[in-house]
C-alpha cells in the first residue's frame, strides 16, 4: 500500500469543476503528512490543458474521443484499474452527480471502504479520520476506515478551492498521459447528448434578490404569498427541491445541487431548512437572510441573519412594508 | 337536451308539430309526451352497482317524492339533490365518475325529511370509497388525504408543531403526558384549532375560559391526530380507521373522566364512530360542557357585547347529534347580545359546505355550483341584519370569513362562540 | 419488462434526531422510520416505466428491501397499492441503521436470479454514510449504473436515461439493458395510495420473505456522532414578524435594491 492520494477530477463543458480543485488542495495537505504525493486523474478528449490546470503533485490523464463526456461505466472501470495498479492510500471522489455514480461502485469492486458525504478529513498519527455530514445535514459522523486504504466522497464546498489550482510553474514531468486502462469500445453506457437547462419564464441566476421558499410554505395555496412579495420587490421566487418536486413551481426555479447555482445580492431563505444539496446552490449569495421556525435548521449556519418567526406571518408583513 | 332524452328511442316520443289548446300555442316540445314505459326499459346496472355496496342499498328505495330537493343546500346553489341523483343513476349515469359524487356535504337535511329513509350519509361514503380505490379523486381532496396520512392533519402541517399554538394562548395549557396524573377533562383540540390561525384564536379563547373556570384539563399535544371522520365521509375509510386506531391507542394511555372536543365533526366521530372500533369514553362538545358550568361562567361575562348576533347550526352538532340548545344558551348568557334566528335554522339549518370532505373540495364545488354554500349562508345572515355570525365549528370561521369578503359583506363579523365568551369575560 | 426496486427505510428527518449514550450512533429505537423519499420516486418511476412499456403481461415491478425495522410490510403494502406487482423483504439480524454495504449485498444476492431488465432505486438516502446502494448493487451484479436520473424510457433492450448535473445541465445516455438506475425524481410526483387500498391489500398480500446472509459491514467505524454547531454565523433577530420585516427591509434598502 502506497501513501499517495488519488483524486478523480471532474469536468463539464471544457471546465474543471470546483470540487476537483477543492479535493486536490486537501489531497496535497494529506499527502504531505502521509509522505506521499497528491495525484489527480482526469479523463477526457483533448484535455491536456485541463490536466495542466490541476495543481496536484502529479497529474495522469487519459485522452480518448470516447471519453469526451463523462461516462459512469468508463470512469468507474478505468479508475478501478488505476487503483489496482497504483494502490493509493486514499482515493478522493466528489460527492457529486458524477462522483456518486463512481464511488460506491468502486467500493464494491475494489473492496475498499467508502466513507461518503465527507466534509472533513484529518490525520491522527497515521490514521485517517473522515467526517460525514448525514441525515440531511443534521448529524456529523466521524469515522475511521478499516484497513489502511479507503475511498472518500467529498461534499462540494467542504474544502477551499485555492490550493488545488495549478501554480504558475507546474513541473512538466508531473503531467503524464496514460493509455486508457480499460477498452472503451464495448461500453454498455453510451453518451448521447447534453441538454442545457430550460431558461423558462425568469432566469433565477440573474436576479439581484431571490425570495426562496421551502417546505415551510406549507401548501401550494401559499405560493401566491411568495409571488406577491417577489413582485413587490421586483424580483423572482425560487425554491428548494421539495417545492419543484411537488410541481408547485417549475423546475427552472430550483436552487441547489440538482437545480441552479445562484449568487444574488440578497437571498431570502424562507422556510428552507438547508439540506446540504440546497446550500450548495446558494452559499455564494452576497447576503443570506433565513427565516425558519426551527432554530436548529442548518440554513442558519450559512445565513448572515436569521429569525425564527413563521414565514407565513412574515411574508404578508414584509410585502406590506415594501409596498409602503 | 333534457337529461336522459338520449336514452329514449325516437319512436316512443310523441310530439305534435303544431298544437293549440284553449287558445294556447303548445307546439313542438311544449307538448312532448312519451309512450308509457316500464322502468326496466332502462339499463339499471348503474343503480344496481350503487345499491350493491354495503351502505349503498337505500338509493334504490327512493320513490321520487322530491322532499329532499326542497331542503338540499346544494340544490339551492346548483342542480342537485338525492332524488336527482337517484333519477340520473336510474337512467344510466355513472355516479362513480360523476362530479355529483363530490358535491354532497352529508349535511343530513335530506334524510330528515325522507319518507323512505334514503340515507346519503351512508350512500356517499360507500360510493366514494370505490371511486377513491379506483383513483377517481379530485386533486385537492387527494391532497388533504395525503397530508392527513403523512402528517396526521389535513392542513399538511408538521405533527411536531401541533401544540405550538399553546404559546399564543396566554394561559397554561397542560399537556397530559407532562402532567403524569389523571385529569378530569381531556380536551381534544382538533386539527383546525391547532393549526389554522383563526382556529388558534378559538382554541386560545377556550384555554382562557377553561382556566377561568378552574377546569382540571389536559391536551394530547403532539400525540393528537386528526379524528378522520370527514375523510371517512369523503371516501377514505381506511385513513379514518388508521387514525381511529392510533387515536384510541393514545386515549387509552391516559386517565380522564370525560373528553371535551372543540369541533362537531370530532364530536360525531368520538360519539358515534369510534365506539364501533372499541372506544369507550364520554365525550362532550364544548357548548354542552360550558352550559354545565353556566352558573360559574355567567358572573365572569362582564363586558356587554352590544351586537346583533345570529347563529349557524353546525350540521354535525344539530341534525346529526341533536344539539340545538347549548350554543344558544351560551350566546344568551353574554350580556348585550341580541340573538336573531335566520330562516334556515335548527333542524332546517343551512350547511356551510365544509362537511363530508367539502372542506377540501372548495374549487371543485365552486366549479359545479353557482356559488359556495358558505356564500349563500353569509348572504342570509346579512339579510337578517346580523352584525355577527356566530359559529361553533372550527371549519366554519375561515369559510364564512372568506365568503363574507367574496360577497361584499365585509361588515359581517364571523366569530366562534368561544371568542365571544372570551371577549365578554376579558372585559 | 422486469423491474426491481430496492428500497431503504430511514429515520423521519422531521423528528428530532437524538444520539445514543455512547455517542456513536443515533438512538434508533426512539425514531420513527419512513421510506427514503428518493425510493418513493423510484417506485413511481418504475410503475410509470412498466405502464409505458405497454407489455402488461410480461411486465412486473418487484419492490424489495431489507427489513431493518420489523415494519417493512406496511411500506411494501403501500408499494403494492401504488402499482407494484410483487414485494419481498429480506429478514435477519439487521437492526435499524444497517449500513449500505450490507443492505446492497443482501439485495444483490436476493435479486441476482430474478433476471431484472432494470433495477431502479433511489439515488441516495439520508443515512448513506458508507455510500449509496444503487452503484453497489450494480457492482455486485456486474451491471452498468447511471444515477441522478430524472427520466427513464426503455425499449427493445435499451434504456434512454436523463442524468442531472449541477446547474440544471442534463446528459442523455443510452444504456444496454440490464442496468441499474439511481432515481433522483420520477417524471411525475409520486402518486397517492389510498389508505383504504393499502389496508385492503394488507389483508391478502403475500410478502416474500427471504432470509438474508451475514452482514458485510460498512468498512469503517464511527467513533463519534454529533450534531453540527447550530450557532453558525447567522446573527439572530428576535421580535415579531413585523419587527423582522422591518429589519429585512432595512437590509434591502442598505443594498440599494428597494424600488
Amino acid at each position: 500500500m502506497g501513501n499517495d492520494i488519488l483524486v478523480l477530477a471532474e469536468h463539464l463543458n471544457g471546465k474543471v469543476s470546483d470540487i476537483s480543485f477543492e479535493m486536490i488542495g486537501k489531497a496535497k495537505e494529506l499527502a504531505q503528512k502521509f509522505g506521499g504525493k497528491a495525484i489527480a486523474i482526469l479523463m477526457g478528449s483533448g484535455v491536456k490543458s485541463l490536466a495542466e490546470s490541476l495543481g496536484a503533485d502529479s497529474v495522469l490523464y487519459v485522452d480518448d474521443p470516447a471519453l469526451a463526456q463523462f461516462n459512469p461505466e468508463a470512469y468507474s472501470r478505468a479508475l478501478a484499474a488505476v487503483i489496482k495498479d497504483r494502490a493509493p492510500r486514499v482515493v478522493m471522489i466528489g460527492n457529486t452527480s458524477m462522483g456518486m455514480d463512481v464511488g460506491a461502485w468502486l467500493s464494491v469492486s475494489t473492496e475498499l471502504p467508502l466513507i461518503a458525504y465527507v466534509n472533513g478529513l484529518a490525520i491522527e498519527g497515521s490514521t485517517l479520520v473522515a467526517t460525514s455530514q448525514i441525515y440531511g445535514g443534521k448529524i456529523q459522523a466521524e469515522a475511521i476506515p478499516n484497513g489502511e486504504s479507503c475511498l472518500v466522497s467529498c461534499l462540494a464546498g467542504a474544502f477551499p478551492v485555492g490550493a488545488g489550482l495549478a501554480p504558475a510553474l507546474v513541473p512538466a514531468q508531473s503531467v503524464e498521459q496514460i493509455a486508457s486502462p480499460v477498452p472503451l469500445n464495448d461500453l454498455k453506457v453510451k453518451f448521447i447528448k447534453l441538454i442545457e437547462p430550460e431558461k423558462g419564464d425568469v432566469d433565477i441566476t440573474q436576479q439581484p434578490i431571490l425570495v426562496s421558499i421551502g417546505r415551510g410554505i406549507g401548501g401550494q395555496e401559499n405560493i401566491e404569498l411568495a409571488q406577491e412579495l417577489a413582485s413587490a420587490l421586483g424580483c423572482a421566487v425560487s425554491s428548494s427541491r421539495p417545492i419543484t418536486d411537488a410541481g408547485w413551481l417549475p423546475k427552472t426555479r430550483q436552487v441547489g445541487k440538482s437545480g441552479l447555482t445562484v449568487k444574488p445580492k440578497i437571498y431570502l431563505a424562507l422556510g428552507i431548512s438547508g439540506a446540504p444539496e440546497h446550500l450548495e446552490g446558494m452559499r455564494g449569495a452576497e447576503l443570506i437572510i433565513a427565516v425558519n421556525t426551527d432554530a436548529k435548521a442548518p440554513i442558519f449556519d450559512v445565513a448572515h441573519y436569521g429569525a425564527t418567526c413563521d414565514m407565513l406571518d412574515l411574508i404578508p408583513a414584509l410585502t406590506e412594508k415594501i409596498k409602503g | 337536451m333534457a337529461v336522459g332524452l338520449d336514452k329514449i328511442e325516437p319512436g316512443k316520443i310523441i310530439e305534435k308539430e303544431h298544437l293549440i289548446v284553449e287558445g294556447m300555442d303548445i307546439s313542438g316540445h311544449w307538448n312532448r309526451m312519451f309512450e308509457q314505459r316500464v322502468i326496466w326499459d332502462y339499463d339499471v346496472d348503474k343503480l344496481e352497482k350503487v345499491a350493491a355496496l354495503p351502505g349503498g342499498e337505500s338509493l334504490n328505495w327512493c320513490y321520487g317524492c322530491a322532499k329532499c330537493t326542497a331542503v338540499c343546500p346544494v340544490d339551492i346553489v346548483g342542480d342537485y339533490s338525492p332524488r336527482k341523483i337517484h333519477r340520473k343513476t336510474q337512467m344510466g349515469i355513472d355516479l362513480f365518475s360523476s362530479p355529483d359524487l363530490w358535491l354532497c356535504t352529508t349535511c343530513m337535511n335530506c334524510l330528515r325529511v325522507c319518507p323512505k329513509e334514503v340515507n346519503m350519509i351512508n350512500i356517499m361514503p360507500a360510493v366514494r370509497e370505490q371511486a377513491v380505490l379506483e383513483g377517481y379523486v379530485p386533486a385537492e381532496l387527494q391532497k388533504a388525504f395525503e397530508d392527513t396520512a403523512k402528517h396526521g392533519n389535513p392542513l399538511g402541517q408538521p405533527q411536531r408543531k401541533r401544540a405550538d399554538w399553546i404559546k399564543k394562548a396566554g394561559v397554561p395549557v397542560p399537556i397530559i403526558k407532562d402532567l403524569k396524573r389523571p385529569v378530569d377533562i381531556l380536551w381534544y383540540v382538533g386539527s383546525y384549532p391547532s393549526y389554522h390561525p383563526r382556529g388558534i384564536d378559538a382554541a386560545s379563547a377556550a384555554a382562557r375560559i377553561f382556566n377561568a373556570l378552574g377546569i382540571d384539563f389536559g391536551i394530547l399535544g403532539i400525540e393528537e391526530k386528526d379524528d378522520g371522520d370527514s375523510q371517512r365521509l369523503a371516501g377514505e375509510k381506511g385513513l379514518f380507521e388508521m387514525l381511529a386506531e392510533e387515536n384510541i391507542a393514545t386515549f387509552g394511555k391516559y386517565e380522564f373522566n370525560r373528553m371535551v372536543v372543540t369541533g362537531p365533526h370530532e364530536f360525531n366521530a368520538f360519539k358515534n364512530e369510534y365506539p364501533k372500533l372499541g372506544a369507550d369514553f364520554k365525550v362532550f362538545h364544548y357548548t354542552r360542557f360550558l352550559v354545565e358550568h353556566l352558573d360559574k361562567l355567567k358572573p365572569l361575562l362582564k363586558k356587554p357585547i352590544n351586537l346583533k348576533v345570529t347563529f349557524h347550526d353546525p350540521c354535525y352538532l344539530g341534525r346529526h347529534n341533536g344539539e340545538y340548545e347549548a350554543p344558544r344558551e351560551l350566546l344568551r348568557a353574554i350580556p348585550g347580545i341580541e340573538l336573531v334566528e335566520m330562516g334556515r335554522c335548527r333542524e332546517n339549518g343551512y350547511c356551510c359546505g365544509g362537511g363530508g370532505g367539502g372542506m377540501w373540495l372548495d374549487s371543485f364545488s365552486k366549479e359545479h355550483t353557482t356559488m359556495r354554500l358558505s356564500e349563500r349562508r353569509v348572504r342570509e345572515a346579512a339579510e337578517y341584519g346580523a352584525d355577527v355570525l356566530a359559529v361553533c365549528c372550527p371549519f366554519e370561521v375561515s369559510r364564512f370569513e372568506d365568503a363574507a369578503k367574496s360577497t361584499g359583506n365585509d361588515k359581517l363579523m364571523v366569530k366562534d362562540i368561544l371568542e365571544l365568551l372570551d371577549e365578554s369575560m376579558r372585559g | 419488462m422486469n423491474i426491481i426496486v430496492p428500497i431503504k427505510q430511514i429515520p423521519n428527518l422531521t423528528d428530532e434526531l437524538e444520539i445514543n449514550s455512547d455517542g456513536t450512533n443515533l438512538d434508533h429505537d426512539a425514531l420513527q422510520y419512513v421510506l427514503n423519499e428518493f425510493d418513493e420516486h423510484a417506485i413511481e418511476e418504475a410503475v410509470l416505466t412498466k405502464e409505458s412499456a405497454g407489455d402488461a403481461v410480461r411486465s412486473a415491478v418487484t419492490v424489495i428491501g431489507v427489513d431493518t425495522t420489523g415494519e417493512l410490510d406496511s411500506v411494501l403494502h403501500t408499494a403494492l397499492a401504488k402499482g407494484a406487482d410483487k414485494v419481498a423483504k429480506i429478514s435477519g439480524d439487521f437492526p435499524r441503521g444497517t449500513d449500505s454495504h450490507t443492505q446492497a449485498k443482501l439485495i444483490a444476492d436476493a435479486i441476482k436470479n430474478m433476471s431484472p431488465d432494470i433495477v431502479m432505486t433511489g439515488v441516495q438516502a439520508a443515512d448513506d454514510r458508507d455510500g449509496q446502494i444503487g452503484p453497489m448493487i450494480a457492482a455486485h451484479l456486474g451491471l452498468p449504473y447511471v444515477g441522478v436520473v430524472t427520466s427513464v424510457a426503455a425499449k427493445d433492450g435499451k434504456a434512454v436515461v436523463h442524468k442531472e448535473y449541477a446547474g440544471g445541465v442534463m446528459a442523455e445516455f443510452e444504456v444496454t439493458l440490464p442496468m441499474v438506475v439511481g432515481v433522483q425524481a420520477a417524471h411525475q410526483p409520486p402518486r397517492y395510495a389510498p389508505v383504504s387500498k393499502i389496508r385492503q391489500i394488507a389483508k391478502t398480500a403475500k410478502v416474500d420473505d427471504i432470509s438474508g446472509g451475514d452482514p458485510v459491514g460498512s468498512g469503517s467505524n464511527v467513533r463519534k456522532m454529533f450534531k453540527p454547531e447550530s450557532a453558525g454565523h447567522a446573527e439572530m433577530w428576535d421580535g415579531d414578524p413585523a419587527e423582522v420585516a422591518e429589519k429585512i427591509v432595512g437590509m434591502i434598502r442598505e443594498k440599494g435594491l428597494l424600488k
